[in-house]
């Protein structure tokens, strides 16, 4: 097998568990996102624009759909001969076996697979998050700075710095110190969950770990990174400025749904220089009626609207009936919306059929409250007719 | 998921190969086979013409089709490929480029579609299957044919060609129209009649064993005949059993640049397009990752069938948007089709018109058809 300078592992067993019913059936990278994608979609084109032909996926939690979905990687024109995308599960080895215990683990877990390409350097990713980034430019900037380990981070507002790991760094990016969820952050500099790392490195601290610590949480920020920090590790901080989102939470996953919309979304995905590839299911195109009224709505193929549609997405095989209303929401695949239906700031799953004149996320019980909540109904649910679902209810 | 409907059946499609004849004549589209044959077409804001007649086949259970040329077909390799995007990229069967005639006659006039058929004849023989269906890409229609094959089989037909019996005859297009008896038997068959039509019309779907083919291409071949339809089928009517098989929903036969216009916005009534894409399987097409369309603030869009990847700010009535349609604010578009990539500038007015692909129609400008002969812009033109 010919030697590879980077090979990226994806880490896509995570459950999502803030996600709720979204995840009842599936991983969080196989959630649905952005009319037509899935999360995974996001990291795995990534990959492809940026030139990385090998990829792993590391799947744990309810891999059946993630599997299918994957195939043979054509979709992202990953099948290749070298390399191309391998699905890893946890597997039997001749000691017995045992399911990732954590991120680092699952890399450990598949030492034998990234010995096969001998790589130079090893990307590590996660499968669900959103943006576009050129993976190229941030190995050419480990290799400029003979950094040991690079890790990707963004600027976000002091005020959210305790959501996140925070990177202190000097003035040449190089980090000198990481905090988990500070109190008192001393930068804003968060880490993305991408890493560089050298492969030779990675490859002895991981082993080291395994071996010498039985009750090690197997996790790159709790137990492989500090280590490599205290043996003073060359790490760098590679600042990314487009727009990332964690989509980690039911808010967040709304959110950055309404981010697709606007004169000039946030996040553009119709940019032809940097495709995000699908599986793109095959269907007729989208059909508005002569009653139609779409407005700042993002709509996918296969869907048939004879009603109306305000600031909201429809992934494909939506039927949005005549009289009926959607508005601030997110409509996922093959769900039938009948006549004089009502639907408002929610996220409506997979097959959901809501009978007419139902109403969805309209009215609110806490009159004092003025914050957003959002409904979600979730897959494969049948909403009866004229049924009153409240504001922040969640369905399934 | 893709439902291997085929399953479903009786027929025996494993048995059945198919030809699709793209050695016609396509001039009759005028600028739009300029550089293009008549199957790479566009048609209904997503597909080519070939992709209707290719994904029949393949979701009637039909593993082996070949493919005829003749010219003006880079733009085809290009959307076919190995044939990925209709499951034919196989190692046993799947999809055959069958080259032009002339390329093993140099300096020879080409003499009809009968000599593609001859220039190929080592791929049809090879082939192990023990029946054929023969189609044409100008045929839009969403058919079944293990029904018809079923039929071919059951009245033990020589012959068994898919027709429909026309509620509307267009005078605007032509038809290759034939004429039955009570049983289906054709009786009667003519390309283009100028007068003295009949109200039944050839899908030009024909159906028959192999070995009958490479009978009849001999046969003509020998007396100097070279047109499949007039020589091979028609000289045929008296000394074969031939018969029609009635097909019953929708059917488009794209004959002229108004009978294209017309079928294209016929797919906006609900019915049809039903008929065309929700009836016996996908229509299946080269995928291009196109992001969803964006509708932005202010758009009005109402009775269109649109692709993915457009981006829309304007208005837009009864009009077909084929892939990555940009649309400015102000701009009107009516009875229109806007093939892929064009872009119609801010308060641009468009109405009865043809956009072939990357058409630029700049700020303020206005074009202007007529319903029954639609102004067609070449592709990339600037307007």
């Amino acid at each position: 097998m010919p030697k590879e300078e980077m090979l990226a592992m994806l880490l896509a067993g995570g459950k999502g568990t803030r996600l709720g019913v979204l995840t009842k059936n599936i991983a969080k990278p196989a959630v649905p996102f952005g009319a037509e994608y899935r999360l995974i979609d996001f990291p795995l084109s990534n990959c492809t624009n940026s030139g990385i032909t090998t990829v792993g996926v590391l799947t744990q939690y309810k891999p059946l759909v993630l599997n299918s979905y994957i195939g043979s990687g054509s979709s992202w024109d990953l099948d290749r001969h070298n390399g191309g995308v391998t699905v890893l599960p946890p597997y039997v080895k001749e000691g017995g076996g045992s399911w990732y215990k954590g991120t680092a683990d699952a890399i450990y877990q598949n030492i034998e697979f990234i010995d096969i390409y001998d790589p130079e350097y090893v990307l590590i990713l996660s499968g669900d998050h959103i943006y576009k980034m050129d993976y190229a430019e941030m190995l050419n900037y480990h290799k400029t700075k003979n950094a040991d380990v690079s890790i990707g981070v963004l600027e976000v507002p002091w005020e959210e710095t305790h959501r996140f790991g925070i990177m202190n760094t000097n003035e040449d990016q190089k980090i000198i110190e990481f905090q988990e969820k500070p109190e008192n952050a001393k930068n804003n500099l968060a880490s993305m969950g991408i890493y560089i790392f050298n492969w030779e490195y990675l490859r002895k601290y991981l082993i080291e770990e395994a071996e010498e610590n039985d009750d090690s949480a197997g996790d790159f920020g709790h137990n492989i990174i500090p280590k490599m920090m205290a043996d003073n590790l060359n790490f760098y901080a590679y600042t990314f400025k487009g727009y990332w989102k964690d989509v980690g939470t039911i808010e967040s996953y709304w959110q950055a749904h309404m981010d697709l919309l606007g004169e000039k979304p946030i996040l553009d995905l119709q940019d032809r220089n940097w495709i995000i590839y699908s599986v793109n299911p095959n269907r007729p195109p989208q059909y508005l009626s002569e009653d139609a009224e779409v407005d700042n709505s993002m709509i996918n193929k296969g869907t048939q609207i004879m009603g109306t549609v305000k600031n909201s997405v429809l992934f494909f095989g939506v039927k949005v009936a005549q009289d009926a209303v959607v508005e601030d929401s997110v409509i996922l695949p093959n769900t039938r919306i009948r006549s004089g239906a009502k639907i408002k700031n929610s996220i409506v799953g997979r097959n959901v059929i809501v009978e007419k004149n139902s109403k969805i996320g309209l009215e609110t019980d806490d009159k004092k409250s003025n914050e957003l909540k959002i409904t979600v109904i979730g897959d494969d649910e049948v909403i009866p007719e004229a049924s009153n679902i409240k504001a922040g209810m969640v369905v399934g | 998921m893709m439902t291997p409907i085929y399953k479903k059946g009786g027929a025996n499609m494993n048995n059945v190969m198919a030809i699709i004849n793209n050695a016609l004549d396509e001039s009759f589209l005028d600028k739009l086979t300029g550089h293009r044959s008549l199957a790479s077409v566009p048609f209904g804001a997503r597909y080519r013409l070939i992709d209707f007649p290719l994904s029949n086949m393949v979701n009637s259970g039909i593993t082996n089709v070949g493919l005829l040329l003749q010219t003006k077909y880079r733009s085809l390799m290009d959307h076919i490929g190995f044939g990925k995007a209709w499951d034919l990229d196989r190692k046993r069967n799947g999809l055959f480029i069958l080259p032009p005639a002339h390329i093993y006659q140099a300096n020879r006039a080409y003499k009809g579609d009968l000599q593609n058929f001859a220039s190929n004849i080592d791929y049809i023989k090879r082939s192990n299957q023990e029946y054929v269906i023969i189609g044409s890409p100008n045929v839009v229609a969403n058919i079944d044919y293990r029904d018809a094959f079923k039929y071919h089989i059951e009245n033990d037909n020589d012959i068994t060609i898919i027709y429909r019996q026309l509620e509307v005859f267009r005078r605007d297009t032509t038809y290759t129209v034939i004429n039955t008896d009570d049983n289906d038997r054709i009786i009667d068959m003519k390309v283009n009649p100028k007068k003295n039509f009949y109200k039944k019309i050839s899908l030009q779907r024909y159906i028959m064993k192999k070995e009958l083919l490479l009978d009849i291409i001999d046969e003509c071949i020998s007396k100097g005949e070279w047109d499949f339809v007039k020589n091979a089928i028609i000289g045929n009517l008296n000394n074969l059993k031939v018969y029609g098989y009635p097909f019953r929903s929708y059917a488009a036969v794209i004959n002229s640049i108004n009978g294209y216009y017309k079928s294209n916005l016929e797919l906006l009534k609900p019915n049809v397009w039903q008929d065309l894409f929700l009836k016996n399987g996908p229509i299946y097409t080269k995928p291009k990752d196109e992001a969803p369309t964006g509708y932005k603030n202010g758009v009005n869009a109402r009775n269109i069938l649109a692709a993915n990847g457009c981006s829309i700010k304007g208005e837009v009535k009864n009009s077909v948007l084929f892939r990555g349609v940009k649309v400015h604010p102000g701009a009107v578009i009516k009875n229109s089709i806007i093939m892929q990539k064009s872009e119609i500038g801010e308060n641009a007015y468009l109405e009865n018109v043809i956009l072939d692909k990357g058409v630029q129609i700049t700020a303020d400008k206005s074009l202007k058809g007529d319903t029954n002969l639609p102004m067609i812009i070449a592709k990339n033109t600037i307007v």
